[in-house]
């Protein structure tokens, strides 16, 4: 009999590959409000894989960022636009294309990465909050320092280009 | 009782965890049925009028004195409320979309129920094994916080699907005032957490139980007051109730529910405050402890004082929620924003910033 952990690290990647799936090609609806609200359920799908990794703060981070604030964000938008077309628009041959290659390269990349990587275990670290800080202030703090300056940057950017005149 | 000696510890762990999880709902739902009651009969003292006092069994009118001076009370008001909102009609107009139209209501009242799960509601009971908490997790407040901002998803999608207007825009302005609270709440707690130095909220308790000058609300007042006002506008109270606003919306969000639908929201608007004020309690009140300090109880009657002593503290706040209702006027939506990004924000950054420095050069 297979352990628990197990059953649900299936239960959980089974469930995200689904709504991922009917986020990008619903066959009942091609409303962007469903597509967006199948993101969201894929989103908490992927939380739930990272509380098995024991990533606890990556899984409370996954909700309250992606699904509780970006989502919502999508959300408002989408609501906000005149979506009509969207929903009228049929499957455009040149885009599948486009598209499958452009899965097959990451996918190929995700291959290479996932065969090339050696087992971590002998370096388990607990994913509460108090070890990943203390990791990422010593030995990632200059990743750490550019990420933020590059979020800095980009809210910056964003200001600037969404402010008609500048005083 | 014995019996359940023999059993391993797991089984133990997950048959008090389900007892648990079954008792906090049901006194959260009893807590939101008496908490409307308050709401009609606070409101109805500060407009002068006495309120819901007629509702009762039959037979209630025979119990002397107590019985009528029940009734006065509106004691039995909830359950008529209860019942009416289970018989009324439930109406679906044509032109809402039908499977959000159902999944919205639900949506709104589930996540505010999950969020009591992190909150230690109590010391311990019988042994020290039986923690007063359903969940002891290490990122309590940050699995808290996560699900406190899906709890937008059932206003907006409650907007999008009635498919007009009015609640659209309810919608679109709950999506907007939430996220952006979020974010000052969010700070101002990180400041409290600097403190305390764990996220895990049973800790935060341990470090305020040595009495009434322990409690964070005299080490962070700034925290508390962003944290109290960003709760209002997270539950959608007046005076920030933009997303419902009758006088300008109809009904906001909720304009086309009926019945039960429409009690599903209402019932989630008071949980969401349920949750709220316990959290607050916990962050900033001392949690279970009692004014004069308290050690985690040895016997079962202690930890049942400890229970009783936060059930008040919640108490307490839910009052200052209603009685908040009925003394302002609602925020303009402009005015809204303004407070949340241009005076909270800022404010609670400058608060983690000073605690970080004070921190920084007396912990050693």
């Amino acid at each position: 009999m297979p352990a628990l952990t197990d059953l649900l690290f299936y239960g959980f990647a089974g469930l995200a590959l689904l709504f991922g799936f009917l986020c990008v090609a619903n066959p009942l609806s091609r409303n962007p409000v469903t597509s967006a609200m199948f993101l969201v359920l894929t989103i908490c799908s992927l939380a739930g894989l990272f509380v098995l990794l024991n990533a606890f703060f990556l899984a409370a981070v996954q909700v309250l960022v992606y699904a509780g604030a970006v989502m919502v964000l999508f959300l408002f938008v989408i609501m906000l636009l005149d979506l009509k077309e969207e929903e009228r628009r049929k499957l455009n041959k040149v885009a599948l294309g486009a598209g499958t290659v452009a899965v097959a390269v990451i996918a190929g990349i995700l291959i290479r990465a996932v065969t090339s990587a050696k087992p971590a275990a002998d370096k388990l670290v607990e994913g509460t909050t108090k070890p990943l800080g203390r990791i990422l202030f010593t030995e990632y703090l200059l990743p750490f320092e550019i990420l933020s300056l590059l979020l800095l940057v980009a809210m910056v950017g964003v200001i600037l280009l969404s402010k008609k005149e500048l005083k | 009782m014995d019996s359940i000696k023999y059993l391993d510890p797991t089984t133990q762990f997950v048959l008090f965890s389900i007892l648990k999880v079954m008792l906090v709902f049901a006194v959260a739902m009893t807590g939101v049925a008496y908490s409307v009651l308050v709401e009609r009969k606070v409101s109805a003292w500060i407009q002068d009028r006495p309120g819901p006092n007629r509702v009762a069994p039959f037979f209630v009118e025979f119990i002397p004195v107590i019985g009528p001076w029940l009734t006065r009370l509106g004691i039995f008001q909830p359950m008529a409320d209860g019942l009416k909102s289970f018989l009324k009609e439930d109406f679906t107009p044509s032109y809402v979309r039908k499977v959000y139209f159902w999944l919205a209501p639900a949506i709104a009242c589930v996540p505010s129920l999950m969020t009591l799960a992190v909150i230690p509601f109590g010391s311990t009971l019988g042994n020290a094994a039986n923690k007063m908490v359903i969940a002891d997790l290490n990122v309590g407040i940050l699995y808290s916080f996560g699900i406190v901002s899906l709890g937008v998803y059932g206003i907006v999608l409650a907007g999008y699907a009635a498919n007009s207007k009015y609640p659209f825009l309810g919608g679109i302005r709950s999506s907007a005032q939430m996220i952006s609270y979020e974010i000052a709440m969010g700070m101002s707690v990180v400041a409290v957490f600097l403190l305390v130095g764990d996220l895990n909220l049973s800790s935060v308790v341990d470090y305020q139980r040595g009495g009434l000058h322990q409690w964070l609300i005299w080490k962070q007042p700034l925290a508390f007051v962003i944290f109290m006002i960003a709760a209002f506008a997270e539950t959608n109270r007046l005076p920030f109730d933009l997303p419902e606003s009758e006088t300008e919306l109809v009904g906001g969000y909720h304009t086309e529910y009926s019945s039960m639908k429409f009690a599903l929201f209402f019932m989630g608007e008071y949980a969401a405050m349920i949750a709220a004020s316990g959290m607050m309690v916990t962050l900033f009140l001392g949690g279970w402890s009692s004014p004069f300090g308290s050690e985690p109880a040895g016997t079962i009657l202690g930890g049942l004082v400890h229970i009783g002593w936060f059930l008040a503290k919640v108490a307490a706040l839910m009052v200052v929620f209603i009685w908040t209702r009925w003394m302002l006027p609602r925020f303009r939506y402009d005015q809204l924003m303004d407070l949340g990004w241009r005076r909270f924000i800022p404010l609670a950054l400058a608060n983690i910033l000073v605690t970080a420095l004070i921190v920084a050069f007396t912990h050693k």
